[in-house]
């Protein structure tokens, strides 16, 4: 029984959960509260765990919270699950497109919508920004210059200039970044 | 045979190598995807982008689908996401048996800070490329900078910015249209 809850439990949150990841933690908080998988603070844990380990976070926290459900057939099935209602919707979309390709509607809308994506993604990358350059939340404009992490921001121009200038695989920097990261923060 | 396995292979690489959500995943596929295997176009991408904002699920995996329908139809759209999710089923499995709640220790937290400046660097450099792609006229500068103002500065919901966008490409391209006309 526990595995189909967890196949319409999961299936619900990808469904529902509209604009990303972390959309599915209202989702997640739900569950821990209708079923004893696991506790409201295994959810913080969990959340922090997917942040921290490759993947998409989304993906990470729906296996996590699949394995304490039910073990590596649960993590495989909450996965699985989550990610069933997107790729149905965008096949059929996909299919559409195809159909209406030529359509001068549909043409003009991805007009209209590409320049608007650029600054849909331009304001998403405002989110990374803040947990990346502030050392606190910052609520009154006058205490913006003691948040900001100087280290980070001398790091962050180093490695623009380095990404623009030699455009190396993404790869490259994110482990540079991981050292530079453990080098400039340990206590020796 | 070998172009599933290459679409396999190619978003199981960008799955494993994202951290955090689905912008940190863009400069994984603009390199994979775009650049070394030309399976999507920067104006494709910026496309799939747009429609996942204002569907259901997960960024990656719609991006993974749309791509994978593409070049291998609904076979290939489910191999696509079997590939960017599979890291993450292994790598969670791992953590979760074997190392407790590994973002505790320091050392990890360092490089996640460094990690996290790194993606920013990138992300920087993959949004400079899509606006060189995206935003070709004065039309496209107005879409751009009212999406930053509507959703940033006011915050209202990203899916009306869209519904906006496609009325006003449709309206842009009548009144251009009609102009055209009457010359």
């Amino acid at each position: 029984m526990t595995f189909l809850y967890l196949f319409l439990e999961f299936f619900k949150s990808g469904l529902f959960a509209i604009g990303g990841g972390m959309a599915t933690i209202p989702f997640l908080y739900e569950i821990a509260k209708n079923y004893d998988w696991y506790t409201t603070s295994e959810l913080v844990d969990m959340i922090a765990i997917s942040e921290s380990t490759p993947g998409p976070v989304g993906v990470n926290m729906a296996t996590f919270a699949g394995y304490l459900a039910g073990g590596v057939p649960g993590s495989i099935l909450a996965t699985l699950s989550l990610v069933l209602p997107s790729y149905i919707i965008i096949i059929i979309i996909a299919r559409m497109l195809d159909a209406f390709q030529k359509n001068k509607y549909v043409k003009n809308a991805f007009d209209g919508l590409r320049p608007t994506v650029v600054g849909l993604l331009t304001v998403a990358s405002f989110a990374i920004v803040k947990v990346s350059f502030l050392k606190e939340e910052v609520k009154e404009i006058e205490k913006l210059l003691v948040a900001i992490d100087w280290k980070a921001v001398v790091l962050f121009a180093i490695l623009f200039g380095a990404v623009v200038k030699w455009k190396k695989h993404p790869i490259v920097y994110i482990g540079a970044g991981a050292v530079a990261g453990i080098l400039l923060n340990m206590q020796f | 045979m070998k172009e599933y396995l290459e679409l396999f292979t190619s978003f199981f690489r960008v799955g494993i190598m994202t951290f955090g959500g689905g912008m940190a995943m863009l400069p994984m596929l603009q390199a994979e995807i775009v650049d070394k295997k030309g399976w999507a176009t920067e104006d494709e991408l910026l496309n799939y982008f747009a429609v996942g904002q204002c569907t259901p699920g997960i960024i990656a995996v719609n991006t993974a689908t749309f791509i994978g329908y593409k070049r291998k139809k609904a076979l290939g759209g489910a191999v696509t996401t079997l590939g960017v999710v599979s890291p993450s089923i292994i790598i969670i499995m791992l953590v979760a048996a074997f190392l407790g709640n590994i973002s505790q220790y320091p050392v990890v937290q360092h490089a996640l800070w460094g990690i996290r400046v790194a993606a920013c660097a990138l992300i920087l450099s993959s949004i400079i490329k899509l606006y060189q792609s995206g935003v070709k006229n004065v039309f496209g500068m107005v879409m751009f900078l009212l999406a930053i103002l509507v959703t940033g500065v006011f915050g209202i919901s990203s899916v009306f910015m869209v519904i906006f966008a496609i009325i006003a490409g449709n309206v842009y391209r009548y009144f251009k249209d009609r102009k055209g006309d009457t010359q």
